[in-house]
């Protein structure tokens, strides 16, 4: 603080001084600007928590008077088949989706990586599906995958590898989880390669230099330099769309729904049928509380593994 | 020799042919998309026909169909006023909060900081039924200013983030130079540090604009009637009717709908690269 007030000094005297000499103080600067922030993630996230906690120990109904029941909604949604089914999807979903996004997106990045002609333009293909909007690609999606016109099963069964008429994918359980996954990796394939590929172009070249000469097959370089060199950036990638997919609503609403009977609900997609169509509020803020676990646990994970580097 | 210069070649070459797998993946749903939007009623719901080319020539009935019988001008325009306020709000409160934070030291630093982002790893889903009744008791339910309000809470703490990371870059020095000739803090930040910052500010607009453009469940959530909704919501919900689905007008709408981001996204594509992996990596 005295460094703030001694440069105030060296300042010339002028008009409208006093201001200024209180702007330049970096104690009152620094919350100044930070105030319209705190304003609207106060009012609009913690608010809104805080409320989220409360609805959730409530017996809150649209348009009715609530009373506090604790923690009687939490404990009620496991007696409900829909919710169980959630729970076990949301990990079914989540588990599979990060590995093979992980999984394609490391070898996605490795081949990026390579000499390439129209390199850009490759990478701005790759990366498409992260920036259009979900909700309508998703409709794309859900077209390829009808009943009657699925394009997906026309070349399945044109090249041989289904047999007519081919799955009806989102009108059967495994069939429609499998679609589900198959569009979540679609879009989060791009930031995982794209990220990773950032990782591996900061590997210095010397590393595979000094491998090639000790021998190192280019599998071992693979295992012994890349993917050491990489964990960190792997470990950001995997938490960051942990939580993203585990809380993914835009995909399973348009595809699916949810169904067929529920197979394909996750916490956020069950939370707004229960909260909004059906009314009950509190059940459903409480099914979008279970998804605080694993935000909680990401965020642990990521100050005290990832930003300890950068601090 | 011959065969040393033909080696890296054939391996170029294999490298293609490897990423064919993966570029037919991320394509061939907007190819497929922009296909369906553009045949006949006919041949769309022929099933002899192959669904991979377009054999009875192209219309463009399902676009004339979109853009008269239907309000998708009005979500339209709703999303681009929405996007439009969203990002400014949240770039220029994210400017100056990332500012404070990347650069002067005052009491609670450190903890708003980590509060910035914690935020940033709130889903929107997790918060979106409380705040519709925060919505709701503000009285803008069914409004889209409902959207101009509620963006910002996944827009600033994104933006903070990133730019933190650029300020961060721009070496004190130069901002000290400027002060000690005179300036004040804040003139330093605006002449100095933050043209130097563009390729950042960049950044945070696009994203921003993007994610904004993209929101959905909070649309959905928020607004209903057809004069306050987005592109989106409208094109999800509005154009489907009972179990009838018009096929071809939904797709023209899915293609219509991401037109302003691809454009966005050709001309600015470093900068998207550059910015996807920073959010995340710094």
């Amino acid at each position: 603080m005295a460094i703030g007030s001694a440069r105030v000094a060296t300042v010339p005297p002028r008009r409208g001084v006093r201001v200024r000499e209180l702007l330049d103080q970096e104690r009152l600067l620094g919350p100044a600007f930070v105030t319209p922030a705190l304003l609207f993630l106060g009012l609009l996230v913690a608010y809104p928590f805080a409320m989220a906690m409360y609805m959730a120990m409530s017996n809150s109904f649209i348009g009715r008077p609530s009373h506090f029941i604790g923690l009687q909604n939490f404990v009620a949604l496991w007696s409900s088949d829909a919710f169980r089914q959630t729970f076990q999807n949301a990990f079914v979903f989540t588990g599979v989706a990060v590995v093979f996004k992980l999984v394609l997106g490391i070898s996605l990045a490795l081949l990026l990586n390579q000499q390439l002609w129209l390199k850009r333009t490759i990478r701005g293909a790759v990366l498409l599906p992260w920036v259009i909007p979900t909700a309508l690609s998703t409709l794309g999606w859900w077209w390829m995958f009808d009943s009657l016109y699925s394009v997906v099963n026309w070349t399945g069964i044109n090249a041989g590898l289904l047999d007519p008429p081919g799955p009806n994918w989102l009108g059967q359980k495994y069939y429609a989880m499998t679609a589900v996954i198959t569009v979540n990796v679609w879009r989060g394939l791009p930031f995982f390669a794209i990220t990773i590929l950032a990782g591996l172009v900061s590997i210095p070249k010397e590393l595979y230099e000094a491998a090639e000469a000790d021998g190192a097959s280019p599998m071992a370089q693979f295992w012994h330099v890349t993917l050491p060199l990489l964990k960190p950036v792997l470990a950001i990638v995997v938490l960051f769309s942990t939580i993203f997919t585990f809380s993914d609503f835009n995909i399973v609403y348009v595809l699916t729904h949810g169904g067929p009977i529920n197979s394909t609900h996750l916490f956020a997609t069950l939370a707004r049928q229960v909260g909004l169509e059906s009314g009950q509020l509190g059940q459903g803020a409480a099914i979008s509380l279970y998804l605080f676990p694993v935000l909680v646990f990401v965020v642990w994970a990521q100050l005290r593994f990832v930003r300890k580097q950068t601090y | 020799m011959a065969t040393v210069q033909r080696r890296p070649v054939a391996r170029r070459v294999m490298m293609h042919l490897l990423l064919l797998p993966f570029l037919i993946f991320a394509l061939f749903p907007f190819y497929h998309m922009a296909l369906t939007s553009l045949k006949t009623d006919r041949e769309l719901y022929d099933r002899a026909s192959v669904p991979l080319i377009i054999s009875q020539g192209p219309t463009l009935d399902h676009y004339t169909k979109l853009l008269w019988d239907t309000a998708f001008l009005t979500w339209t325009k709703n999303s681009l006023m929405v996007t439009l306020l969203a990002t400014t709000v949240s770039v220029v409160v994210g400017t100056i909060a990332a500012y404070a934070l990347a650069r002067l030291k005052f009491f609670g630093v450190a903890s708003f900081g980590t509060g910035i982002f914690v935020t940033y790893l709130v889903p929107t889903s997790l918060l979106f039924l409380p705040l519709a009744q925060v919505v709701n008791w503000l009285g803008l339910a069914d409004s889209k200013w409902a959207l101009i309000v509620t963006y910002p809470t996944f827009l600033i703490p994104f933006c903070t983030w990133l730019l933190m990371g650029y300020f961060r870059t721009v070496p004190k020095e130069v901002e000290e130079c400027a002060m000690v000739d005179g300036a004040t803090r804040v003139q330093a930040l605006f002449r100095i540090v933050l043209p130097i910052a563009i390729p950042g500010l960049v950044c945070a607009v696009l994203f921003a604009f993007t994610l904004s453009w993209n929101e959905f469940i909070y649309a959905l959530t928020f607004t209903s009637s057809s004069d306050e909704i987005t592109a989106s919501v409208g094109v999800t919900s509005e154009l489907i009717r009972g179990d009838i689905y018009f096929w071809g007008s939904l797709m023209a709408g899915a293609v219509l709908g991401s037109v302003p981001i691809v454009i966005l996204y050709v001309f600015f594509l470093d900068y998207y690269v550059s910015g996807l992996t920073a959010g995340a990596v710094k």
